[in-house]
């Protein structure tokens, strides 16, 4: 089903991609993969982390050039060595870190090198203005104002600045890169409305997701790569969603969620009247060894900070938690540690993984006391510690001492989880577990929660993703704005009633603990 | 397959090449390549006398860089260690013309590099202050109150007990040598193989991640600026007693010679990466440069330019070999 399923549509193509080759030293990242995208039309593209969805949309984007292949925009070859080059052949790209000014307000954002400018080539600040006025316009983004300044604003804001300027150079083809791995539901639903608009407008979206969900609601195709490979171009009217995931990991997952149904024991974790201002108030909750609790919540409902505050990042102000009955007062995450709690942070790069450090070294970080022995290291029992998690884990490592920085998304996912369970932890707190991370990787990730969950740890996993939520949860807890709102138990839970007490609909939040 | 097999990596001969190509074995190659060929053209740079000279001279500089070398993994700099070791040597000095005990005047460098040192660490640690503010602020401090105080006097008469660095270990190995090959051996051991030496890494390469694990950062930071003024306080020693007078300068840009000797020697300006072995490699080829370009008939003010070239040279190397390694 690879060229049969092609879907040529009718008109020339406004961006065609033909059989791009491009090889890193030791990788062969894409080896002839070709797509188009019509005018007005939104074309996923999917596949596991590496892929090569982003050394692809790269390439379009002028960031690096293939080493075979061609792009043609409107039918004719452009070259594109640099960024610059694919700016002015009309394409834009936003990339998941937003890369605005914070300290600029969002009419020199949007206009950042290529302002309009007047007499002598000075600025002209007024038509700057207007043009941004005209821009939030058609867009009909009327929360925004030209002069407000971009760090204050929320991330679909930023984003929003994003596609505004992207527009104010014209651009006909637009890539967006997982636009909506930051955002709450409600950003998402009017991202998609603004995709919309430039739908109708003639833009042609390039859409990269692991959201098999979001693809179906917006894409008209979807392209499948695998391994630096086109597997399949397909209308999305034409697939089902446990079609695309066997395309793209190239078998079919049994379940995506393997909830296996365990003994659960006593509590673990137990949490009474717990505040830090302004985002835990008044928490009270229990995880029990063996259970799954999951907490779901709009971005931004407290559910993170309510896991650094039990993790002692930012102590609690009042209240009481225990551990297996006793009460604690945990001050430092060196404590939680040392009480057997361990965290998983929601953002890996930045708070879960020494980059530069090797395999062994993240896997031994947070159990160095377990391999270390009058404060020296043990490199035997360190090697021994990292190895069997590697195995464990099915690290895709070239060995214990390959640099943590240069594996994949999921893999640097496994290796903080990994390194969390070498320290023998009862609670295990996970944020956003799978987030970003490939279909396969997440699996893996499910099929490790339930075999621990079975070995009696208690977990408390705060998820983004209601079907995460739905499938690996005992229980659920949904946090709306600092509070615990609703509690469901594994068989009553929809995906429904969830939303609703997320979004504070009041017919739903009745069942509020 | 999902886990690529571990067990043939050790055996792996790529693996061994890029032992070879490691910052320290090519630094090993340059130090010994360097005086190879200066001593085809001139033999007399081969000789005993300049080459003991050459680390004599200079090991206070590599001892200096073990600690800077600490500064930098752990994501820090420290630009004050050139005035401080400059205070630290008339300290032990004045103590010593004035008739105090030996030890006591020794000890008084050490103790005093490790209090002014942790004192920055607690401020860059605990109040969150840039590593450059802190200690570019301490660097005229300590310059500026050591011209006032010693109103620009150099101290002498010197007692001839006070002099470490004419110390001969077995009738051979000089003192200064020794301690530098000493502080050098102990640091790189701790740095790799303890738990504290492993939280350095930590924190200088990703201190969130460190956090979390439980490892203090500001304890760390604390920590290393505290071995730190150790090492300066024993680069002051061997300074103050190598010659006969106790100057109230250092020399110019010595901080810069020894943050040299730390990037030369493969620590990352970023942090997190980098060993005190390279940095004392890297000390000795800079001095053995310094001593070449005598040999050679080239004026030693260039040896300035020379350690510009090499900075340069090492951090492009390394940033190439990072994007290389990147790009996948």
């Amino acid at each position: 089903m690879t060229a049969s399923a092609h879907y040529a549509p009718p008109t020339t193509p406004l961006l065609s991609v033909r059989a791009i080759e491009k090889s890193f030293p030791g990788v062969r990242a894409l080896s002839g993969v070709s797509f188009d995208a019509a005018r007005g039309e939104v074309h996923a593209l999917l596949g596991e982390n590496g892929a090569g969805k982003s050394t692809l949309i790269k390439i379009v984007s002028g960031v690096f050039p293939p080493d075979r292949g061609e792009v043609l925009v409107g039918g004719k070859a452009v070259d594109l060595a640099r960024p610059d080059d694919a700016r002015r052949a009309g394409i834009a790209t936003i990339y998941q870190e937003l890369l605005l000014f914070p300290e600029l307000t969002v009419a020199e954002n949007i206009f950042m090198g290529h302002a309009p400018r007047a007499g002598l080539r000075r600025i002209d600040w007024r038509a700057m203005r207007e043009k941004t006025n005209a821009l939030l316009a058609s867009l009909e983004i009327h929360d925004l104002e030209a002069e407000r300044v971009v760090g204050t604003l929320s991330v679909g804001n930023r984003q929003r600045v994003e596609i505004l300027r992207a527009l104010s150079q014209d651009a006909r083809i637009l890539i967006m890169d997982e636009p909506t791995a930051a955002l709450t539901e409600y950003d998402v639903t009017r991202l998609f409305d603004i995709v919309r608009k430039l739908k109708a407008r003639g833009v042609a979206v390039i859409y990269i997701s692991h959201r098999l969900d979001e693809i179906f609601a917006i894409a008209d195709r979807v392209t499948v790569l695998r391994d630096g490979a086109h597997v399949a171009t397909k209308r999305v009217a034409d697939t089902d969603a446990a079609e695309l995931v066997q395309l793209m990991v190239g078998r079919r997952i049994e379940s995506l969620f393997p909830k296996i149904t365990v003994p659960i024991g006593k509590p673990v974790l137990e949490v009474k009247d717990l505040e830090r201002r302004p985002l835990t108030r008044s928490i009270s909750l229990t995880v029990r060894a063996g259970e799954i609790v999951g907490l779901a919540g709009l971005v931004g409902s407290g559910r993170s900070e309510l896991a650094q505050t039990i993790f002692g990042v930012t102590p609690a102000d009042g209240g009481e938690i225990r551990i297996a009955g006793q009460k604690v007062d945990i001050r430092s995450p060196a404590q939680a540690r040392s009480l057997g709690l361990a965290y998983v942070p929601e953002d890996r790069g930045t708070q879960g993984l020494v980059r530069p450090m090797t395999v062994r070294e993240n896997f031994s970080l947070a159990a160095l006391g377990k391999v270390a022995f009058g404060g020296f290291i043990d490199r035997g029992a360190e090697r021994k510690l990292a190895g069997d998690g590697v195995k464990r884990f099915a690290v895709k490592a070239s060995s214990l001492e390959q640099t943590a920085g240069k594996l994949s998304g999921g893999n640097q996912q496994k290796i903080v989880l990994g390194k969390w369970l070498a320290n023998g932890p009862k609670l295990l707190i996970l944020d956003e577990p799978t987030r970003g991370i490939d279909v396969g990787a997440k699996a893996e990730i499910h099929r490790l929660m339930g075999e621990l969950a079975a070995q009696g740890l208690a977990i408390l996993m705060i998820s983004s993703e209601l079907p995460e939520v739905l499938g690996m949860s005992d229980r659920i807890l949904v946090m709306r704005e600092g509070r615990i709102v609703a509690e469901f138990s594994h068989e009553e839970a929809t995906q429904e009633s969830i939303g609703a007490a997320m979004m504070g609909s009041h017919e739903n939040a009745e069942k509020a603990a | 397959m999902t886990a690529v097999t571990l067990a043939g990596a050790e055996a792996d001969p790529r693996r061994r090449l890029k032992v070879l190509a490691s910052q320290e074995a090519l630094l090993a190659i340059a130090v010994i390549g360097l005086a190879v060929a200066v001593g085809l053209y001139n033999p007399r740079f081969l000789a005993a006398r300049n080459l003991s000279d050459v680390l004599l001279g200079n090991a206070y500089i590599a001892v200096a860089a073990v600690g800077m070398s600490m500064v930098i993994v752990s994501g820090n700099i420290d630009i004050s260690v050139g005035a401080l070791i400059g205070v630290l040597a008339t300290i032990s000095g004045t103590l010593a013309v004035n008739g105090a005990p030996i030890v006591i005047a020794w000890l008084a460098a050490l103790v005093a590099g490790v209090l002014v040192m942790a004192l920055q660490g607690v401020i860059i640690a605990y109040l969150r202050i840039p590593a450059i503010v802190v200690t570019l602020g301490m660097l005229s401090i300590l310059k500026g109150g050591l011209i006032s105080v010693t109103g620009g006097k150099w101290i002498t008469d010197l007692p001839d007990s006070f002099h470490l660095a004419d110390i001969e270990l077995s009738g051979v190995l000089p003192f200064p040598v020794f301690l530098m090959i000493l502080v050098t051996v102990l640091a790189a051991l701790w740095m790799r193989y303890s738990a504290s030496g492993r939280a350095i890494y930590a924190v200088g390469g990703n201190a969130e991640a460190a956090r979390l694990c439980g490892i203090s950062q500001p304890r760390t930071i604390v920590m290393v600026f505290a071995l730190h003024g150790l090492f300066a306080g024993a680069a002051a020693l061997l300074y103050a007693t190598q010659l006969r007078v106790i100057q109230s300068t250092v020399p110019p840009n010595l901080e810069l010679t020894i943050i040299t000797a730390s990037v030369v020697g493969g620590v990352s300006i970023l942090g997190g990466v980098g060993t005190v072995a390279g940095s004392t490699l890297a000390a000795v080829l800079i001095a053995e440069i310094a001593s070449a370009l005598v040999f050679i008939d080239v004026s030693p003010y260039w040896i300035r330019a020379v350690q510009g070239v090499l900075i340069l040279v090492t951090v492009i190397a390394d940033i190439l070999r990072r994007r290389r390694m990147a790009g996948a």
